[in-house]
């Protein structure tokens, strides 16, 4: 076990896969001599060499696209978007290419790419270094979608996104990739995906997030204690696949759901949470389901404080779902 | 002389020339001119059963076959091809078998991609031939990718991407030719310029008078090659890959072709070609061209010739008759290989 940010973390995972792995490759802007542009893969270069550790040319389709030339010969490639907010070069790529090749090829091309990228706001980014578009992608069949909130996860989760057989989108909240320490395991640490993790257990409401949502939520949880509200948070990890059995099984007991996500409302991640419970939890809601999100309106910059849900925002819709009958 | 203007209808071979250009002529052309036989028969016949309701779509390769078969020729079985939307005949002379291609243009149950595609969109793993999506360039940069893997594993082979001259305005054209230069890959940039894009010409695609020239502003030669001429489709590529096997990094073709049919089985070209369009493709169309030169060296004699139209004629008729009486995909296969079958946790759905 060692103490570790979560952006430290994800530099451990791609060191592991790296020194255990003679297939893995890192491809992406300024990840080489720089170290990327959060530190993300600081030193990595240095010790396995720029034929592994790659800095490209700027373009987001060739780096996706190569990255599957490279999956398809039988390499391991972990690419690099330097901020999900530019990632849309290469969405053709990704929707079009590395989520149906698998399925399109009959399972003679598997397209094993993994592509991290750092999201969200809370950095002062505005429109362009802030955005969740997660919902594109766990909307698009073949993916993926893994998004950690603490430095344990980050490592685990990536570390099974890099050995797995199917491309993985994995998001990195950047709001908390140093405020955020915690213990890591050494060596090869993988988490499972698919398995939602209960954070803090309660009876009265359950909250669901994800990413940089996570300690907002608690937070949030830990005021309404001292109310007598007990709010389950429920940490995700993983939006494809998601763990279905957990979501609900939560909600069975509590009767109470809120979800918190920081992309826009309208069609977002939630949207599927909620049509999930109408579905399959109906009769044991005794509340309707809220949701607490960004904004329908791009991304902000001197109002993003406006924007962001937070503890308080989360710590409201819980309370009101608590006393609503 | 302009392409359209120029009046080649023999191939400008004499089999001196031959023997110092390519010394198994004999053997090789007489092989390949089979496979062009072939890939104009299948046409013919697919566009007919297209007609007839008996497959869903067809893109036809017809004027384009010297193409492929002279860069099947020339290629190596340790190289990869990332194809564009007409270079099915280069899958069968890898070796894929036809019968498993004519499983793939009916979308049969034993179509290995479980009939997904749109017919004359193939996968042939046994031919490292890459499946293809009908989007279109994003097979450049994806070419590129797998040359590195190549390069890194220190592989004497070759990535091939084709594309057609629509595709060189698409934005993964240029990605790709631009990281090849940069990493100085083992990639030939195949691209087919049929100097149509469905409907737009050539003209409308770029300014430059040669869509090889794009290949200086990335670092590296490029050639235009007259792609209705199989030796030369055949040298060229023989040469261009020798020189990337070599390490001396990545090379642009284009193939000059007319497109002799419709852009596939849904368009009507009457709308926006006119003139002596189709007079100008049959002066050089590949096949008789072909024909001709190995008639006049004295490789192919008229019983010949008909045997293997015949011949051509009966495998496509087999492979029709056998692939239609397989009936449709098992509904449940609608399911499989969304993701890897290994057992991953709970999933949803």
């Amino acid at each position: 076990m060692t103490d570790l940010t979560l952006v430290q973390a994800v530099n451990r995972a791609l060191h592991e896969a790296l020194s255990t792995d003679p297939d893995v490759l890192i491809l992406g802007e300024d990840v080489g001599v720089n170290g990327g542009v959060f530190r993300a893969t600081e030193g990595l270069q240095k010790e396995f060499g720029s034929e592994r550790v790659i800095d490209t040319p700027l373009s987001e389709t060739g780096i996706v696209g190569a990255a599957v030339g490279m999956a398809l010969y039988g390499l391991k490639p972990v690419a690099e978007i330097q901020f999900l907010d530019f990632i849309y070069p290469a969405f053709d790529q990704i929707v079009s290419e590395v989520a149906k090749f698998r399925y399109r090829s009959g399972g003679q091309y598997p397209c094993h790419v993994v592509i991290r990228t750092p999201y969200g706001g809370g950095i002062k980014g505005g429109l362009y270094h802030s955005q969740s578009s997660e919902a594109y992608f766990a909307h698009t069949a073949g993916l993926k979608v893994i998004v950690p909130s603490n430095p344990a996860d980050a490592k685990g989760l990536l570390l099974t996104a890099i050995h797995d057989e199917d491309p993985v989108l994995f998001l990195e909240p950047k709001r908390i990739y140093r405020s955020v320490t915690g213990e890591v395991p050494d060596g090869d640490h993988r988490v499972p995906f698919g398995q939602a993790a209960t954070v803090r257990e309660g009876s009265d409401v359950s909250v669901f997030a994800y990413g940089a949502m996570l300690p907002q939520a608690v937070q949030a949880a830990e005021a309404l204690s001292s109310e007598g509200v007990q709010a389950e948070v429920i940490d995700l990890r993983s939006l494809v696949p998601l763990d279905e059995k957990a979501v609900l099984a939560s909600v069975e007991k509590t009767g109470r759901a809120v979800i918190v996500h920081e992309a826009p409302r309208f069609c977002g991640y939630g949207a599927e949470l909620a049509a999930l419970l109408a579905e399959k939890a109906l009769y044991s809601l005794k509340a309707p389901v809220a949701r607490v999100t960004g904004f329908d309106t791009p991304f902000p910059y001197a109002l993003e404080h406006v924007y962001l849900p937070n503890a308080e925002r989360i710590a409201h819709a819980v309370r009101t779902t608590a006393r609503a009958s | 002389m302009s392409v359209g203007e120029r009046s080649l209808r023999a191939l400008p071979y004499e089999a001196p020339r031959l023997d110092r250009l390519w010394p198994s002529w004999r053997e090789q052309l007489l092989e390949g001119y089979r496979w062009m036989v072939l890939g104009r028969v299948l046409d013919e016949r697919m566009l007919g059963l297209q007609r007839q309701g008996r497959v869903g779509f067809y893109g036809p390769a017809t004027g384009q076959e010297a193409v492929s078969v002279g860069v099947a020729l020339a290629l190596a079985a340790e190289d990869w091809v990332f194809p564009g939307l007409r270079e099915q005949l280069l899958l069968l002379v890898r070796g894929h078998p036809l019968t498993t291609y004519m499983d793939h243009l009916f979308a049969n149950d034993r179509d290995p991609a479980r009939g997904r595609q749109m017919p004359c969109h193939p996968t042939g793993r046994d031919a490292r031939y890459v499946s293809m999506s009908s989007v279109i360039g994003t097979q450049v940069t994806q070419a590129v990718g797998l040359a590195y893997g190549l390069k890194l594993r220190k592989e004497r082979a070759v990535s091939l991407a084709f594309f057609g001259d629509g595709a060189t305005s698409a934005n993964d054209f240029h990605a790709g030719m631009n990281f090849a230069g940069v990493f100085s890959l083992p990639v030939l940039f195949c691209c087919t310029n049929n100097q149509w894009a469905i409907s737009v010409p050539v003209e409308r695609q770029s300014r430059v008078e040669e869509l090889a020239h794009k290949a200086g502003a990335y670092g590296f030669a490029g050639h235009r090659v007259d792609g209705t001429d199989l030796v030369a489709v055949f040298t060229s590529a023989r040469e261009a890959l020798g020189r990337i096997r070599d390490g001396h990094g990545p090379e642009m073709l284009e193939f000059l072709v007319y497109r002799m049919t419709p852009h596939s089985s849904s368009d009507d070209p009457s709308r926006y070609q006119q003139g002596d369009w189709m007079a100008r493709a049959r002066e050089v169309d590949p096949v008789p061209r072909v024909s001709e030169l190995l008639s006049r060296t004295g490789v192919l004699t008229p019983e010949l010739e008909a045997r293997l139209r015949a011949d051509a004629e009966a495998l496509v008729k087999a492979a029709i008759v056998e692939a239609e009486a397989v009936p449709a995909p098992d509904p449940a296969s609608l399911f499989t290989d969304v993701f890897a079958p290994a057992p991953l946790g709970p999933r949803s759905g």
